[in-house]
């Protein structure tokens, strides 16, 4: 998977800058609380518009201010597993599955709900609502909903970050399979060393270092 | 107690008045306090004021103004007049009109207020998953803020039974057409004798009202314990 990102982005008085390339399996932005990490998943998904610079994913150019690109959220096909799960309290676990299934194009598709439910353990969730699962369930479902629309990336904004140990464990181990098994790219971010040293990531520092970096850079 | 044939009549007109009006506001109540809610353009304070101008300025002058802009010869009712035949003057359609400009300022209140209350970043997490806007809009944003819209359109509801001002100076209080509850009850109190029914016509008006308030109240209470949304 080839992965690049050049953008820079100033909100208020702080200004958000990486630079980087990779071909790497699992990317972590790794840096203190407050730097912008998740301000950069936010550029990559869509959710936050860079000042300028470019962001490609697959070969795909997803935004470039140069050639005045900003491709919608919906249309940049990513995955996006929050610190908090964000499963819609109006729909049960299976209808919160199936939301960008049903939104996403067949050939688009890579895993029914069927596989996808047995490879998260979460086939007996399938009836319930949202606000009866625990921190981890939520997760694991939160997971299987963006796997499930077929992103091309997956983006993971601290995912353990609300769980307890015996459930951080949980999730690790499903994001290893899915580096593993299912071999989909993940770009994550996070400021705990121990889940990197875990996972064996590719660090990318994000903070005060990555910004002088970039003065290289001439946007 | 048994009702006579004229308290029934006044009763029917005032919840088909009722209903049209809140039934024709609706809509219109929660597309203004989207806006408020979401909206950032310029005179967004100008619209928020001239909503709630009905809740503070006095109802006959609401009347009065609606009589200037839907009167035969205003140039609202001109037009509507001239281009459908519709004519709202003297008409309980004008009486359901005062009572859904009287009950828009409530509703716009409660359906902002449960439009606010939506956790926008279930709206990302809808976008990312592949949703447009206008799909996002619909799957995510509008049923959930539903507790706030049938909130609203039960306190609009109770609100349009009691509208008196507005109505009385705009479509007058004719028998039959335009005499609701409140205006049925002013009229019985002009009457010698009339304390009986005065007396019916206010136990039911305060019926009325408490089982809206209370349907209200529990529309409210449901949508808090299904975690759907938070309203008032």
């Amino acid at each position: 998977m080839s992965f690049e990102i050049k953008v820079e982005k100033r909100l208020g008085d702080r200004r958000i800058a990486l630079a980087h390339r990779s071909d790497s399996g699992l990317i972590a932005l790794f840096g203190s609380s407050g730097v912008g990490k998740t301000s950069i998943l936010n550029m990559v998904a869509g959710l936050l518009r860079p000042d300028n610079g470019h962001i490609i994913v697959a070969d795909r150019l997803l935004f470039d201010s140069e050639s005045r690109i900003d491709l919608a959220p919906e249309q940049r096909g990513l995955g996006y597993i929050f610190q908090d799960a964000r499963l819609f309290p109006h729909k049960r676990v299976r209808a919160n599955l199936l939301y960008g299934f049903d939104l996403t194009s067949p050939d688009a598709r890579w895993m029914p709900l069927g596989e996808v439910c047995a490879f998260l353990g979460i086939t007996h969730l399938l009836d319930r609502w949202p606000h009866t699962l625990s921190g981890g369930e939520a997760q694991r479902v939160a997971i299987g909903r963006a796997l499930l629309a077929g992103p091309r990336l997956l983006l993971m904004d601290e995912p353990l970050s609300s769980l307890d140990a015996a459930r951080r464990e949980e999730i690790l181990i499903v994001i290893e399979r899915i580096r593993d098994e299912l071999r989909v790219p993940i770009l994550y971010v996070t400021h705990d060393r121990s889940e990197l040293d875990r996972l064996a990531a590719e660090i990318v520092p994000v903070g005060a270092d990555a910004i002088s970096q970039c003065a290289d850079f001439h946007f | 107690m048994n009702l006579t044939a004229e308290e029934w009549g006044i009763i029917l007109l005032s919840l088909k008045v009722s209903v049209a009006a809140v039934g024709c506001v609706t809509p219109i109540a929660f597309a203004l306090a989207w806006l408020l809610a979401r909206g950032r353009f310029p005179g967004k304070l100008l619209v928020d004021a001239l909503v709630h101008l009905p809740l503070v300025v006095p109802p006959v002058v609401t009347g009065w103004l609606l009589l200037i802009g839907f009167g035969r010869m205003g140039p609202i009712g001109r037009f509507l007049e001239s281009w459908f035949g519709i004519t709202v003057m003297f008409r309980w359609t004008g009486a359901a009109l005062a009572a859904a400009v009287m009950a828009l300022p409530l509703m716009v209140r409660a359906m902002r207020l449960s439009i606010e209350a939506i956790d926008a970043r279930l709206e990302q997490a809808a976008r990312t998953l592949g949703a447009t806007p206008w799909h996002c809009f619909v799957t995510i944003s509008l049923p959930l803020s539903l507790p706030g819209i049938a909130a609203g359109a039960v306190l609009g509801f109770a609100r349009s039974i009691g509208e008196f001002g507005a109505t009385i100076s705009f479509v007058s209080n004719i028998p039959g057409e335009t005499r609701t509850l409140p205006l049925a009850i002013y009229a019985a109190l002009q009457v010698p004798g009339g304390e009986t029914m005065v007396a019916r016509l206010a136990l039911i008006s305060v019926l009325l009202s408490l089982a809206a308030l209370i349907a209200c109240e529990m529309i409210v209470r449901r949508g808090r314990s299904q975690r759907i949304s938070h309203v008032l």
